[in-house]
């Protein structure tokens, strides 16, 4: 629960009350244009009506600069960013040939296998030219290559379950796993603040939808025996099975799922447990397996693991990994399986080096010390700025760490600010978090060293206080601040 | 629930207020119990149902890449089963633009596009496609099945009508689902049923301002390759004011003199499509898909395209491997030529086999061949062909798909075998498949004609 002070939550409302009321007059004027101009869509509905894109039209392009912004390199530690100007006050943006280096915090390169590897490079040249980059073909028909089977068992060792099945992008594998397992007469319960490929995958697999409030295991509990009482709706006869999706890591929030609660309690009502870890797995536990791992949960009381590799594997994919059967059935049923381009063989290349750097097979310590690594920079990065006075969000340990701004007009201030210093970072507004709740979010990775770290703090610095953002004194002692404030959930 | 309400009700009109708080703390504790009673009598069916022997099939493993020529077991392989259709898996030019970016840039893109996962080459790529095809922009996707069930979303929503063909593969089916529009399926590829559709739709209709209306197609269908009859479909949609959205995933580099797709073989100015969709992973040997169309159709979608905004970008290496096949496509249109007479040397091959016939169009680059008389069942077809399929691999070293449906799939077209032609195939290639498809489908088949 995030709690916003008064004063704060009034100016957030003031703003962004004055910029609709600024965006419908210029709206007015446009409709004016418009008939006077006289309309050249001969007869057809427009693509947008009325306020649908009210909010795209007058408060997302004002800010378009911040977000979208094209590199030359790879997004590695540092990172070449292309500078673009605008002639028409940011409706549209042209690149430029300026080029600025600039230290990247937005990217999910959590062990910093972005960009070319000495072990995993040469080994992915190697399959390119064995493979070709696409295999043309599903799965089924001719797209199952010696690689494909190998990277499975890879990733099934390395999750901790009996066998596991890849495709070749992670949003598809939720909104394509998710119908196959369930469906009409089913029941799932998924946590608020679930990822949007989670909600789609929930809603087209025609199951009901129903939400717990984020993070709370009680009131997962609550749900679970009001719903098995009632049964399936107007008919109340009893649900056909009932399936609870967390994440591993809230990738908003920054975050760690309450997992052995949920277990235990999913484990007593007999529900099945899908946990998405795709910001968690490489980048948390020991040794890089994810949040069953560092909580301590075995991963044979969850019942589906889902993960993506493009976060800590620098690749490109997703998984499922489960039971035998279940992956069995899988091969069988999903549409993804049967029906899209398997996975390109460098990139399933690419994830079966980086696993064996993280497991240490390569013959070094390297995967060791980029988990060390990781671990201590997020741990160091949050509590330096938590003693400087900035709202920061997440649990310890979590490489993800979002900054809160609350107001909209410090969201393009801090972004652009930080670019002048070359610090680039990412600033997310509504739709993707409630309206009052803009945050910047930081990504570290392994490959920042200590040096990145300190330049980023000093500007961070710098940047807090031109635009106000330290909530917080200096001091860490929050419980001083309960009063005068307003929860916000 | 209805008990405890009368229950409630029946103890406040009976008792004295003291009473009745007791008879409250009863009823809540009775309700608790009950609760406990049926969350424990409560069994869930199994998360699977049980597994059945169709269910293990295996597919054939490929040891080297899936060109037109492939290794399965050690053996050398004639592989009808990639859609490779220009022949550019293993292309020299190909391979050594993908090393020089996986060199530069890694091999993933770490990020969605709106947070630094925007690489020059992802809008570089953008860029020469919709030059190629002679479009204001384009937007691309990391993943072929991911563009039309994220397109479709972004543009319809609820209360629009949707009008689509009943062949549609299973991406377009889900992106319909999801777009909660009203859909109405017409008769696979019948222009007659399109008209009475789009008739019975408007009529009566005088909200066609604010409604919004599409037609959905594909230009080859993956399901039985037929062609659409585009310019048919252009005169009806100009006739009652629907929006195109063309699937060009298996037409894009084949049809066409230069292989623009459906619009230049049919000879329809490419403006007149609202939105072509196509998945890079069939002529292009990429992966990812692209969505093209006018300026404001893009744009829109780089905000409200779930697809597109909440996923990772295309990994740089496949974008520059794209760049570089449309490179060699403009540079060798006698691949196109090839490609057709290869098609054509195929159809001849196959136009008299016993209990098979060629449902697809005779320019289609998927030869779909499906029983000239059905067993009743899908499962029934769907088991004559594996067999045909594993037999003609195993003894004559030919590899074809059958076309295989997900449970979730409502597509009621029949199965078949698909072969998918390529510029690469050589003559005895094609000679091969024909004769062994013949073979074995005379013996096959020959208690069922």
């Amino acid at each position: 629960m995030i709690t916003i002070p008064y004063l704060t939550a009034l100016t957030t409302y003031f703003s962004y009350g004055l910029l609709f009321v600024f965006g419908q007059f210029r709206d007015f004027f446009r409709k004016i244009a418009d008939w006077w101009l006289g309309s050249n869509l001969q007869g057809y509905a427009p693509i947008c009506l009325g306020l649908e894109d009210f909010y795209t039209r007058r408060l997302y392009l004002r800010i378009q600069d911040c977000f979208g912004r094209p590199i030359a390199s790879p997004p590695d530690s540092w990172v070449d960013l292309v500078e673009r100007v605008s002639k028409d006050n940011n409706k549209t943006l042209q690149r430029t040939a300026k080029i600025s280096r600039c230290l990247n915090l937005g990217s999910y390169n959590y062990l910093g296998f972005a960009a070319a590897d000495e072990y995993c490079t040469p080994r992915v040249i190697e399959s390119l030219k064995r493979f070709s980059p696409s295999t043309c073909s599903t799965r089924v028909d001719g797209g199952t290559t010696t690689l494909h089977n190998e990277l499975e068992e890879v990733v099934a060792n390395f999750v901790g379950k009996p066998a596991a099945i890849v495709f070749g992008m992670g949003y598809v594998t939720n909104s394509a796993v998710l119908p196959a397992l369930i469906g009409k007469g089913g029941l799932i319960i998924s946590d608020s603040l679930n990822h949007n490929s989670i909600v789609n995958g929930a809603r087209g697999s025609g199951a009901t939808v129903r939400v717990f409030q984020h993070n709370m295991p009680d009131h997962l509990e609550k749900v679970l025996r009001e719903q098995i009482a009632e049964g399936q709706p107007r008919t109340h006869r009893p649900w056909k099975k009932i399936m609870v999706l967390v994440e591993g890591i809230y990738s908003m929030e920054g975050e760690l799922c309450k997992l052995p609660e949920i277990v235990a309690i999913c484990k007593k009502y007999r529900a099945y447990v899908y946990l998405d870890e795709a910001h968690s797995i490489g980048a948390i536990g020991k040794t890089g397996r994810g949040v069953c791992e560092l909580l301590g949960v075995d991963t044979a009381d969850v019942d589906i693991l889902m993960g993506t590799f493009t976060k800590s594997f620098g690749s490109c994919g997703g998984y499922i990994a489960g039971s035998k059967e279940l992956i069995q059935y899988m091969k069988y049923s999903c549409p993804a399986h049967l029906y899209a381009t398997s996975i390109s063989p460098p990139a399933a290349q690419q994830i079966i080096s980086a696993i064996r750097v993280i497991l240490g097979e390569d013959g070094t310590s390297r995967g060791a010390q980029k988990l060390a690594r990781i671990r201590e920079n997020s741990n160091f990065f949050r509590s330096e700025l938590q003693k400087m006075g900035f709202e920061v969000l997440g649990d310890n340990d979590s490489p993800v760490m979002p900054v809160m701004l609350y107001n909209p007009a410090k969201i393009p201030a801090f972004s652009r600010e930080c670019l002048k210093n070359q610090v680039a970072v990412v600033t997310v507004a509504f739709p993707a978090t409630p309206l009052l709740l803009a945050r910047a979010r930081i990504c570290i990775s392994a490959s920042h060293t200590r040096e990145d770290l300190i330049k980023a703090l000093e500007v961070f610095s710098k940047v807090g206080d031109l635009i106000g953002i330290k909530y917080f004194p200096a001091e860490p002692d929050k419980q001083q601040q309960d009063d005068g404030r307003v929860k916000l959930e | 629930m209805k008990d405890f309400f009368s229950q409630m009700q029946s103890s406040w009109c009976t008792s004295e207020k003291k009473d009745c708080k007791v008879h409250i703390f009863e009823l809540v504790v009775h309700l608790k119990m009950e609760i406990d009673e049926l969350c424990d009598e409560w069994v869930p069916e199994p998360l699977i149902p049980k597994m059945t022997d169709e269910m293990r099939y295996e597919p054939p493993i490929l040891e080297s890449a899936a060109g037109s020529h492939t290794l399965i077991n050690g053996t050398e392989v004639i592989n009808f089963a990639s859609a490779n259709y220009l022949g550019l898996v293993g292309h020299g030019k190909l391979l050594e633009a993908c090393t020089e970016s996986l060199e530069k840039y890694g091999a993933g893109s770490c990020g969605p596009r709106g947070f630094y996962g925007t690489i020059d080459v992802h809008l570089d790529c953008e860029a020469r496609i919709a030059k190629f095809l002679g479009t204001p922009d384009s937007i691309l996707y990391s993943y072929g099945l991911s563009t039309m069930f994220s397109a479709i979303p972004a543009f319809c929503k609820k209360g629009d009508v949707i009008v689509a063909d009943e062949g549609v593969h299973w991406a377009i089916q889900n992106g319909l689902q999801l777009s909660r529009s009203t859909v109405v399926y017409f008769k696979h590829n019948d222009m007659e049923s399109l008209r009475d559709m789009l008739e019975k739709v408007t009529k009566g209709n005088k909200r066609a301002e604010k409604l919004r209306r599409y037609i959905v197609v594909e230009a080859v269908y993956q399901n039985s390759g037929q062609i659409a009859p585009l310019d048919e479909i252009i005169r009806l949609k100009e006739n009652y004011r629907f929006r195109v959205l063309l699937d060009e995933s298996n037409s894009m580099g084949v049809l066409g003199s230069s292989g623009r797709g459906l619009t230049e073989y049919c000879k329809v100015p490419v403006g007149k499509i609202d939105i072509i969709t196509a998945a890079m992973g069939h002529a292009l040997a990429t992966e990812g898909g692209v969505c093209t169309g006018s300026a404001r159709v893009i744009d829109h979608q780089r905000l409200s395209s779930s697809g597109y905004v909440f996923s990772a970008s295309l990994p740089p290496y496949l974008t520059s491997a794209a760049i570089t096949a449309i490179d060699i496509l403009e540079e060798n249109l006698d691949l196109i030529m090839k490609l057709k007479k290869n098609i054509g040397t195929l159809c001849r091959g196959l136009s008299d086999i016993q209990g098979l016939e060629i449902a697809s169009d005779l320019a289609s680059p998927i030869v779909f061949l499906r029983l000239k008389k059905s067993t009743g069942s899908l499962k029934g077809d769907l088991q004559v062909l594996e067999d045909i399929a594993q037999h003609v691999l195993k003894e004559d070293s030919v590899l074809v798909a059958t076309s295989r449906r997900s449970t979730l799939d409502k597509c009621k077209l029949p199965v078949g075998i698909r072969l998918f032609v390529s510029a690469a195939h050589t003559e005895d290639d094609l000679m091969k498949a024909g004769e062994s498809l013949k073979r074995v489908a005379a013996l096959a088949l020959n208690g069922h004609d």
